[in-house]
């Protein structure tokens, strides 16, 4: 919870021009092309257009493929997004169907009061 | 056809063996082959261990590689807690014969939009499975899923999926369930799990902890219903099956001393049957530890090993004490053929007890087990569990062959006749050492209640410790009854100076017989003389009359012829 709010003040002052700098490493982990899968990476990749212009990189990794990558981030549940950097490490798992909460989620964008 | 088919099925329905102690036993062979076994139970009752005990021992005896998905507890903490147990998981996991993978899940990092399922995890643990062939797959605990995940409904569907998925690639699995208010485990994993459910339990009672095992469940195959005590040690979990009750151990008709010839003699002649169970049990100070000594120095005195537990005294004082009556353990266990082991019985539970009894004979091999007393056992059980663990300590060693020797304190009040741990029904042979208090003195009297298979005594002895050692004496069965001590002293005293009276009386009527009879004698020989001399006398007037007689006819003839010379001739011829 206090983590939380101090996130949210952080944010009005100094994230912004930070988010500016930085570039977005995001990991996509996927087990085939299943719809779930395939719609996460169509959120995502929309989402970060819109958002994120430029400053991104977007990594998918298949399971089916390299399974012995899922340790390492600790997947449990795909598809699940991967924020390395910046830090905090933030996770988002489901099919990233709800927007304003992958924005949250990713330090994207300030919450709305 | 289908019905025999079905029968088929159930018949050989394949087991994985566990490689814990006991625990084999139990179930007929093990946890169910390829399929999900559950494992509930409270914090602390000994579930990780037991999985763990699963995997490796899997992995090491029985060539079946396994998987550790740990949700609780990191790959390091795992590795400390496995090595407590001697096993060296950077080795196993090296040689491919165990893997490790930690799942964690931390919900404050983690959001969730939309929809999602656990491929993940399937992945890593299909990933783990084929890396190294494992065979045995342990989930440790997949109930911290709910505590990571928020939608329920995914999480439920996605574990029963994983555990159809799991018995399809034919890994036997154990998972482990924390233990619910009022369900097996907190998330209800014994719907999903439906061949083979195991609760551990820990009992705490008079703070002295049981850890207990039971099977719930176990789908197609026989098991054991009942609550097994189990214990974890250095050497990982051992199942103390209740008893292996099948009866059917080899009985020997070979028979030991109990070191006590007149208590040998009072056995038929020739004292225990070697592998049977003896109970000695007395009042308090009756000599109970005597006779075990005794035992037991007999038993070492024939070359063979005897283990003797002590829960009352020290060795050092038993051996102290027993030299009193001239018994010598020190060399015996100088000789390495007497081994004492002094424990409180307080200092752990009874099956603790149990197992230190397995472990040292084992280590031992004795053919002879003291335990004394077993009295003291219920301080830290009740009745029945120190029934039920004496049972399988006798069945045990009478699997061995081993003799075992009890003595059990008796509290007057009872009368001395049932033994408080109720054993009596399930030793071969019942000695009881009573006090017989009488004229104010106590004294031991001791008889054999039960002795199968063989002619005993049925008279109540007299047993006396001495300097030199025990001895039976045979009690004083008198016209006033028993009596034992001063009062069969005094009375044998009485017997005896009795005997002395009485040979004292019979000479005395002799002398005077013989008197009489010398007198006698001494009468009728003067009676003869009187005769003689009387018939001397009538033959002496006899013969007088006669020469008389004869003279006066010679007289007569002479006058006849001349009448004149008569007179003359007469004189001449006297």
């Amino acid at each position: 919870m206090a983590k939380a709010s101090k996130a949210k003040t952080s944010k009005v002052n100094k994230a912004a021009p930070k988010a500016e700098k930085e570039r977005w490493q995001l990991k996509l982990y996927v087990a085939g092309n299943t719809p779930k899968s395939v719609a996460a990476i169509a959120n995502l990749k929309r989402y970060c257009e819109q958002h994120l212009d430029g400053r991104y990189e977007i990594e998918i990794i298949d399971l089916l493929v390299n399974p012995q990558l899922a340790a390492g981030d600790q997947i449990l549940a795909i598809p699940t997004l991967v924020r390395k950097v910046p830090v905090p490490i933030r996770k988002i798992i489901g099919d990233l169907s709800n927007e304003e909460k992958v924005l949250v989620g990713l330090d994207i964008k300030p919450v709305k009061k | 056809m289908p019905r025999s088919d079905k029968k088929n099925s159930t018949q050989v329905l394949a087991k994985k063996p566990t490689g814990i102690n006991g625990f084999d036993e139990i179930t007929g062979g093990g946890l169910p082959a390829g399929r999900p076994s559950l494992i509930c139970g409270e914090a602390g009752a000994g579930k990780t261990m037991f999985s763990i005990e699963f995997i490796i021992r899997g992995a090491l005896q029985y060539n079946e590689p396994g998987v550790i998905l740990a949700f609780e507890e990191k790959a390091a903490d795992l590795e400390t807690n496995i090595a407590s147990l001697g096993f060296d998981l950077k080795k196993l996991q090296k040689d491919k014969l165990v893997w490790i993978d930690h799942i964690h899940i931390d919900r404050s990092e983690i959001e969730e939009t939309g929809e999602y399922d656990l491929d993940g995890l399937f992945i890593r643990l299909g990933h783990a499975i084929d890396s190294i062939g494992a065979k045995r797959v342990m989930l440790d605990t997949i109930e911290n899923l709910f505590g990571g995940l928020s939608n329920e409904g995914i999480l439920r569907a996605e574990i029963r999926r994983l555990f159809t998925w799991l018995k399809d690639k034919g890994v036997t699995t154990i998972i482990t369930g924390e233990k619910g208010l009022n369900t097996l485990t907190r998330q209800g994993l014994e719907e999903y799990v439906s061949d083979c459910v195991l609760l551990l339990e820990h009992r705490v009672v008079n703070q002295i902890s049981t850890r207990l095992l039971r099977v719930v469940k176990y789908r197609g195959s026989v098991h054991g219903t009942n609550e097994y005590p189990f214990l974890i040690d250095e050497e990982g979990i051992s199942v103390l099956p209740v008893t292996s009750l099948k009866l059917d151990h080899e009985v020997s008709s070979l028979r030991v001393s109990s070191g006590i010839p007149t208590l040998d003699e009072m056995l038929g002649g020739h004292g225990f049957f070697r592998g049977s169970s003896i109970l000695i049990s007395g009042t308090a100070g009756t000599g109970k530890t005597s006779i075990a000594a005794y035992f037991a120095d007999a038993s070492c005195k024939r070359k063979e090993r005897c283990l003797y537990f002590a829960f009352e005294e020290s060795p050092r004082q038993i051996v102290r004490n027993m030299a009193s009556i001239g018994i010598d353990l020190q060399k015996h266990k100088e000789d390495g053929l007497l081994q004492i082991h002094g424990a409180r019985p307080t200092l752990q539970g009874l099956e603790m007890h149990l197992l230190m009894i397995h472990k040292l004979v084992r280590t031992f091999k004795p053919r002879a087990v003291i335990l004394d007393p077993i009295t003291n056992l219920i301080t830290i059980g009740s009745m029945s569990e120190v029934k039920s663990m004496l049972i399988r300590l006798i069945d045990f060693l009478q699997v061995e062959g081993i003799t075992v020797l009890f003595t059990a304190l008796v509290y007057e009040k009872d009368n001395a006749v049932q033994t408080d741990e109720g054993v009596s029904s399930l030793v071969d042979a019942w000695i009881l050492v009573r006090d017989l208090e009488a004229n104010g003195e106590r004294n031991r009297g001791i008889y054999i209640m039960k002795s199968r298979g063989m002619a005993h005594s049925n008279r109540v002895r007299e047993f006396v410790i001495q300097d030199t050692g025990l001895e039976l004496v045979d009690v004083y069965l008198g016209p006033k009854g028993i009596l034992v001590g001063s009062a069969r002293e005094a009375e044998q005293l009485n017997e005896l100076t009795g005997v002395e009276l009485r040979a004292d009386a019979l000479t005395r009527k002799d002398r005077e017989l013989e008197r009489k009879r010398t007198v006698l004698e001494a009468k009728i020989a003067s009676l003869r003389d009187e005769f003689e001399s009387m018939q001397d006398e009538l033959n002496r007037t006899f013969r007088e009359e006669e020469l008389t007689k004869q003279i006066k006819e010679k007289n007569r003839q002479k006058g006849g012829k001349n009448t004149k010379q008569g007179n003359s001739g007469n004189g001449k011829s006297k």
